[in-house]
């Protein structure tokens, strides 16, 4: 997967207290205890990310890792206190004031954990919102505004006002909002946090619909792995400010790059994260019409099982490239170390 | 244990401290004297810097020379009084007194002015649509009051400064805090500025207004609305702090630039709480029409200021209980807007105009009626004068049945208080040498707020001294001590009572609403009559005055006392005294105190009020000021009221935290 990076932290730092700037340049790169010592915050230490176009990235730490800061870093929500950002290679942290409002109003769009809605507005006059903030004529805004409203399955709401919502859908309208301005790069800061499990699960699956048809870039905070599992391309989990891995789940699972990161995988059935690349036997051959490479263990173990013998596996392009024992299978669905 | 012992401690050292005062009360005076050290005992007049002179000489070259080249500071002035006497022109013809041609008694009027019908149409429709038919029938009944009543016009008049106070009051306040909001560096500076406008009396900045505006309407609203902006200023400021972070963040990532985030999230999304600061600005405009008619504002203030002078005690409890009702109705009406703009009502769609508004619609045909109809039958363009009732007669009998019934019985109280407690506090305070003073002031302001407070205390009390204000300020610390005190013993528990015990917290509750709603000048005339002017009188006035907060903030503190800690002393076998007395009023101490803080404040704005009946302190400097017009003399009296009541408000809110510290309510480091 060769990709230009939509948007690309290098070293960025946030820390929090008196002189952060002096103490940064005195110290280049000091370890968590020395910021302490030195009576500052470390929010976010040395990140390195690069975000991929059309990829969904999500930003994985438990609460007070600097996940939220550093998404806020991202977009200049907050100033960072040193680093480079650089969105479609431009470098943010020297566009003007000015020019930071426009690719925000027509490039980057977010939806917030506490959804954010003003709550003097409508549905649709929320929605609209960012639209008329670009001096877009109303009945244009709102028409388009209706049209995403309907993408997010809240047609006849319109009127409504936020307080008059359930959470799920208030998030809907939050949702759609951020998207009313089709934007480049996507930022869903724990999007799905304060809603019940089931109707998270169900935005989940609206948001993986929706994704679907839009390919945005997408960067997810989430302090949830079984969600990041779920809906990842590839994920930076993040401890005490500092990004510990970036990697796709599977390779999350399978190679966990500290006792931190294994701790989170370790309840993760890996049927569903492993694929039936990382088990199978390159260059044997298999029975069968062909496995796809790319398959997740969990979807195809019944079948691999009921065949009692290796089987095919294939690539994209169709073309044989080994195959899988059943023995395989049942090692990673009983969990066993193979 | 350690603890316990400090503490105790700590109240020895003050008591030995307060015995050490008053021996030096009794008898240091009669020892400087003899040692030929009398500075120590009395500040010497030798060393008084004149601020007085200097102010008022700056004053006058102020308003006489003061050139900014294109114009005069006089200029100044006048085209800004120019500005808002317009609109108050404008509002007091359409409400009282009509659009006249000419002046004087050759004045003829062109149009009169709305009629009372319509005006009370007009409020009633207000009061439908900010929430229903009670609202309107209780705002309508208000306004029929005022008519009924006889107190139309002077109400209209009053309404009219209300209507041009209250807009200039919000929108400077709103933007002031919006600044303050933007700029840290603007907030830091205002704060205090702030601090020292809600400290100061009023009278003290109505001598420079005066000597601004002249004598006039225009003056009463300019002090009107200093006296009503600041705590707009801070609600602003607060609100727009408290608006969602994420909501912040939803603006900047929308691309808004400073002015969309401005007005279309931070003030919409603030609107709630910046509506509670539109009351207050509302309130405390007519908290201040009485004293606005000092400097020639007219209405109902005038009304109770001209009774009180003529000692007509019932034509003063009328136009009082006029500003009430007034101020009631505008309340209600005021704050039912403020919930209406936080529910959010969808506009109503239609096809006409009077499907679209119905309410005004109606109000203009009736207002067109009843001027139509006015110009045939008086009685409907001006309530009937026949038709008037009065209650005056009433009040004033009754006042006569107590003096002629019970004259004996409320003399021997009076003299009962002054002889066994006003006097000898007063004595007491005089006694002080002025040196032991100062220290006492410096070590409260350590053991409390550590150096800073110190510092802050001896340059406040030296401003005192070195003005020449030392004895006139004794006198006001005693004066607004007793009352205090006085407040303290009725309040604290009547609050704790009220706290306790629901029925009588209901009871206690309408009389401290009461309490609250009247003008302050209000109490001084049933209290003169009774006991006629001097020390007492003003004493049962600032006690009634200041009671309020006393009662409320020791309720507060008793109910809200962690149910788990109640919950805890029960399972322990506490009984309900001890509850009382080892539970709810330890913890509720700190609350308590801010209760004091707050009776010290309202009793020494009282104060200024109280020099109507003779008190000897430093509102009747002000009060004297005022009517010679002396800038320096008012603002150098002014400036040492507001520096007592700083003094005090420090250190009583250090104590206050340092007793929440003490029991884990609040962290050493905020």
């Amino acid at each position: 997967m060769i990709a230009s990076p939509k948007l690309a932290c290098r070293n960025v730092w946030k820390l929090y207290g008196p002189n952060a700037d002096a103490f940064l340049s005195n110290t280049p790169s000091p370890d968590f205890d020395a910021v302490k010592s030195a009576g500052l915050i470390p929010a976010v230490r040395d990140a390195n990310i690069e975000i991929l176009d059309g990829e969904i990235f999500v930003i994985m730490g438990l609460s007070g890792s600097g996940k939220s800061t550093l998404v806020r870093c991202m977009s200049r929500l907050i100033e960072p206190t040193s680093g480079e950002l650089f969105f479609d290679g431009q470098d943010l942290r020297k566009t003007s004031d000015k020019d930071l409002i426009e690719i925000r109003r027509h490039k980057m769009g977010m939806v917030f954990q506490h959804f954010a809605l003003l709550p003097h507005l409508t549905v649709l006059q929320n929605v609209a919102f960012p639209l008329t903030v670009q001096g877009r004529k109303k009945p244009e805004a709102e028409a388009r505004a209706r049209e995403v409203i309907d993408l997010v399955g809240l047609q006849g709401r319109e009127g409504y006002f936020p307080r008059e919502l359930s959470g799920g859908q208030q998030q809907r309208v939050g949702i759609a909002r951020s998207l009313a301005v089709e934007p480049e790069i996507w930022f869903l800061d724990e999007p799905f946090s304060a809603l019940d499990p089931l109707i998270r699960r169900e935005m989940q699956d609206e948001f993986l619909r929706l994704q679907a048809l839009l390919k945005k870039t997408i960067v997810f905070i989430t302090h949830d792995f079984d969600e990041a599992i779920r809906l990842a391309d590839r994920i930076a989990i993040m401890k005490d400010g500092a990004v510990i891995q970036v990697a796709t789940p599977e390779e999350l699972v399978l190679n966990p790059a500290s006792d931190y990161v294994q701790e989170f995988t370790r309840h993760i059935p890996r049927d569903k994260v492993m694929s039936v690349g990382a088990i199978m036997v390159s260059g044997a051959n298999g029975a069968g019409e062909g496995i796809p490479v790319g398959a997740k263990i969990a979807d195809i173990a019944a079948q691999v099982i009921d065949a009692g013998e290796p089987l095919k596996v294939i690539d994209a392009d169709g073309q044989a490239v080994g195959a899988i024992d059943p023995a395989a299978v049942i090692a990673v669905l009983i969990n066993r170390d193979a | 244990m350690e603890h316990k012992q400090l503490i105790s401690r700590g109240v020895l050292v003050w008591g030995v401290l307060l015995f050490v005062t008053w021996i030096l009360s009794r008898y240091g005076i009669g020892w400087a004297e003899n040692a030929g050290l009398n500075w120590i005992a009395e500040y010497p007049s030798a060393w008084v810097v004149p601020l007085t002179t200097y102010i008022s000489a700056a004053m006058n070259w102020l308003v006489e020379d003061a050139n900014f080249g294109l114009f005069t500071f006089t200029e100044m002035t006048r085209a800004l009084s120019w500005v808002i006497e317009q609109p108050y022109l404008l509002v007091r013809a359409l409400l009282a007194e009509g659009f006249m041609q000419g002046s004087g008694r050759r004045a003829v009027q062109l149009f009169p002015p709305l009629s009372w019908i319509a005006v009370i149409s007009g409020v009633v429709a207000l009061g439908h649509y900010a929430r229903d038919w009670v609202l309107a029938a209780l705002v309508g009944a208000a306004f029929l009051y005022l008519a009924v009543f006889g107190q139309w016009e002077s109400a209209m008049i009053t309404l009219a400064s209300v209507v041009i106070a209250v807009p200039i009051g919000v929108i400077g306040g709103l933007w002031l805090g919006i600044l303050a909001y933007r700029h840290p560096l603007f907030e830091q500076v205002t704060k205090p500025v702030l601090d020292l406008m809600q400290t100061i009396p009023i009278f003290a900045y109505l001598v420079p207004i005066l000597f601004m505006f002249g004598f006039g309407p225009v003056s009463a609203l300019v002090a009107t609305v200093i006296y009503a902006m600041p705590p707009m200023v801070r609600i602003t400021t607060m609100a727009l702090k408290s608006v969602d972070p994420e909501i912040v963040d939803f603006g900047v990532m929308t691309g808004c630039t400073q002015r969309q985030m401005t007005w279309r999230i931070l003030v919409p999304a603030a609107l709630g709480s910046l509506m509670v600061g539109v009351n207050q600005v509302i309130m405390l405009s007519l908290n201040m029409v009485i004293i606005a008619s000092m400097i020639g504002a007219g209405g109902l203030g005038f009304d109770v200021l001209a009774s009180l002078r003529r000692l007509d005690i019932g034509g003063g409890f009328e136009a009082g209980i006029a500003i009430v009702i007034l101020a009631i109705a505008i309340d209600r009406l005021s704050q039912a807007f403020a919930e209406r703009s936080t529910r959010m009502v969808p506009s109503v769609q239609g096809n006409t105009v009077f499907a679209r508004h119905p309410r005004s619609t109606i109000v203009v045909v009736i207002m067109v009626l009843a001027f139509l109809f006015g110009q045939f039958i008086p009685a409907i363009q001006t309530y009937p004068e026949g038709a008037t009732a009065t209650t005056g007669a009433f009040w004033d009998d009754g006042v006569k049945y107590l003096n002629v019934n019970f004259y004996d019985q409320f003399e021997a109280v009076k003299i009962f208080f002054l002889s066994n407690f006003l006097l000898p506090v007063k004595r007491f305070f005089l006694g002080i040498p002025w040196v032991w003073t100062m220290l006492m002031v410096t070590a409260l302001g350590w053991t409390f707020g550590g150096w800073k407070l110190a510092v802050l205390n001896v340059a406040m009390a030296g401003f005192i001294a070195m003005t020449g204000m030392w004895e006139k300020a004794m006198i006001t610390v005693y004066l607004c001590g007793s009352s205090v005190v006085i407040a303290s013993v009725i309040g604290i528990p009547m609050g704790i009572l009220a706290a306790v015990n629901d029925r009588a917290g209901r009871v206690i509750a309408v009389v401290i609403d009461t309490l609250q709603t009247l003008p302050s000048f209000v109490y001084l005339i049933p209290v003169v009559m009774l006991f006629r002017i001097g020390d007492f009188t003003a004493m049962v006035a600032i006690v009634l005055y200041a009671v309020v907060p006393a009662v409320r903030y020791s309720a507060h503190g008793v109910r809200s006392v962690s149910p788990e800690l109640i919950e805890a002393g029960i399972v322990s076998g506490c009984t309900p005294r001890q509850l009382l007395t080892r539970i709810r009023l330890p913890l509720a101490l700190p609350e308590v105190l801010l209760g004091l803080n707050q009776t010290i404040m309202l009793a020494l704005s009282m104060l200024v009020i109280t020099a109507l009946v003779g008190t000897r302190d430093l509102g009747q400097e002000v009060y004297i000021a005022l009517t010679k017009a002396d800038t320096g003399r008012g603002l150098v009296a002014g400036f040492s009221i507001a520096f007592i009541a700083i003094i005090a408000d420090r250190v009583i809110l250090a104590s206050a935290r340092k007793a929440r510290i003490r029991y884990g309510l609040e962290s050493v480091h905020d």
